[in-house]
């Protein structure tokens, strides 16, 4: 009798433990029933950041928030999920997230592997030095200087390749130790897009030290990224978008997230329907 | 699936060959570098083996990526330390050998000490009766037949350490795992394919390594 006790509660417990990781399971895919799944940065000030807090800041969260409110999801219906940029094809194919608003720029090789609604907004790469530095008014200055980016960041291949072959680019993990060395003069500029550097600039600790060049060396359009055919998602998306720059939004994030920098953004770009 | 490769974009080999020269550098410097450490902690000077015990498990417990990092963000951002190099590549490249050896000495300190405990203490004593100094009796007698008794662990580090270079591309050393950031940035589509290859290229590296040192460490081994 005591064994037969034992060996009941033994399967409620395995049964519990399945019917709670089924559970778990559910919620993970894009959208179930009434909450959404959305992919986003987590470590770029100014458009993705997860606060210590645990709360999300930024340009893209906020694009982000407006689209998902506009599909009819309440704020405390988002689960924010991370998308580090080498993982936003495969999240999206793996219907881990809804869409993805992550600094994804619009590129015909992303455009065989994923639908972008948008764009949202038009980034130029640029280089951020620090404030009192005149030095650089042109590309081709840069061939005799030292930079920074990201290891292996389509901005640090862009300088390698194209943009200044003979610039003496350091490319380290992330642009927080970039603006180490810009700060102890060790590099003179760091280089990517220039929304993510207003982002730097604008934080608290670094207003005033860092100014952007305003060189824009090339265009990015970041578009939302999405699960390739699922056209009825990418309508609502754009229609969201427009709504968004018409009634003023779009405007006034913009304003929030990137204005302490001083950084000349681009208008609102077209939505290509 | 493998169309990308033949842009002629990647220097698959050329970026392997930086990881194997990391490897062999930093392999040398840390023999060097463990040797002194084991050396140390077996000495009769307490100031010294109280420096190796301490050293020895100081930089053994601290992460790596920590160690590669502040080799870079200490010795040459904010200290200006380049090690000769004259771009952001060399002294990438010079720093991470710097830390690789600073970390790696350690574990083969380890596996010496662990060697020099299969010599029989009663040869050392001999030797010391025999009027030979501390490092004679080191150099002459101990250290030849730990080494023969540490080559196996000795492989193990080895083939960690080869594994290890990647965290140098964090601070521009222009190896595999650096290359591997640059395809899998311009490439996310092939994402299971370039760890695929990147993977096979590190056993092609350590699996050669692991069975010559292990044929070796036969041949070697003191018989007692």
């Amino acid at each position: 009798m005591k064994l037969r006790n034992t060996s009941a509660a033994v399967a409620a417990v395995a049964l519990l433990a399945l019917t709670a990781t089924a559970c778990g399971g559910g919620s993970d895919s894009g959208s179930n029933g009434d909450k959404i799944t959305v992919g986003i940065k987590f470590d770029q000030p100014g458009l993705g950041l997860k606060t210590p807090d645990g709360k999300y800041v930024g340009f893209d969260v906020d694009v982000a928030r407006y689209v998902a409110k506009e599909l009819g999801y309440a704020e405390d219906k988002i689960n924010f999920k991370q998308a580090p940029s080498a993982e936003r094809e495969n999240l999206i194919k793996n219907g881990d997230v809804k869409f993805i608003v992550a600094s994804y720029s619009i590129n015909d090789k992303r455009k065989k592997e994923v639908d972008f609604a948008g764009p949202y907004f038009l980034a130029h790469q640029d280089l951020l030095v620090r404030a009192d530095d005149t030095s650089i008014t042109k590309v081709e200055d840069l061939n005799s200087k030292k930079l920074c980016s990201v290891t292996g960041s389509t901005s640090a291949q862009n300088v390698r390749d194209k943009l200044a072959p003979k610039a003496d680019l350091q490319q380290l993990g992330g642009y927080s130790e970039c603006l180490t060395g810009l700060q102890n003069k060790r590099v003179d500029a760091l280089t990517t897009d220039d929304s993510i550097l207003a982002g730097y600039a604008s934080q608290k600790e670094h207003q005033g030290k860092f100014k952007l060049a305003g060189l824009r060396m090339s265009d990015e359009n970041y578009g939302i990224g999405l699960k390739k055919g699922d056209d009825e998602l990418r309508g609502k998306i754009n229609k969201a978008l427009e709504k968004m720059v018409s009634d003023g939004t779009w405007e006034k994030l913009v304003k929030e997230h990137f204005g302490p920098s001083g950084y000349k953004y681009e208008s609102a770009p077209k939505v290509q329907g | 699936m493998f169309d990308f490769l033949d842009s002629g974009q990647y220097d698959l080999l050329g970026a392997f060959w930086v990881t194997a020269q990391l490897a062999l550098y930093s392999a040398i410097g840390s023999l060097i570098w463990g040797t002194a450490l084991a050396a140390m902690r077996v000495s009769p000077v307490p100031l010294m083996r109280s420096f190796g015990t301490a050293y020895v498990n100081f930089v053994r417990n601290t992460p790596l990526t920590v160690v590669i990092v502040a080799c870079s963000l200490v010795l040459d951002q904010t200290l200006g330390v380049t090690l000769g190099g004259s771009d952001f590549k060399e002294i990438g490249f010079r720093l991470a050998i710097l830390g690789l050896v600073a970390y790696t000495g350690t574990f083969v300190c380890e596996a010496l000490r662990s060697g020099i405990n299969t010599v029989p203490p009663g040869q050392a004593e001999a030797a010391r009766a025999l009027g030979l100094s501390f490092f004679q009796v080191l150099t002459l007698v101990v250290l030849p037949q730990a080494f023969r008794a540490a080559v196996t662990p000795l492989a193990n580090v080895l083939i960690a350490l080869t594994k290890n270079t990647t965290v140098a591309a964090a601070i521009s050393a222009a190896e595999a795992a650096f290359l591997m950031k640059e395809m899998i940035e311009n490439e996310a589509q092939a994402l299971f394919t370039v760890f695929a290859i990147f993977a096979f290229g590190f056993i092609v590296l350590t699996l050669p390594t692991g069975l010559a040192l292990g044929w070796a460490a036969k041949r070697l081994a003191v018989k007692r």
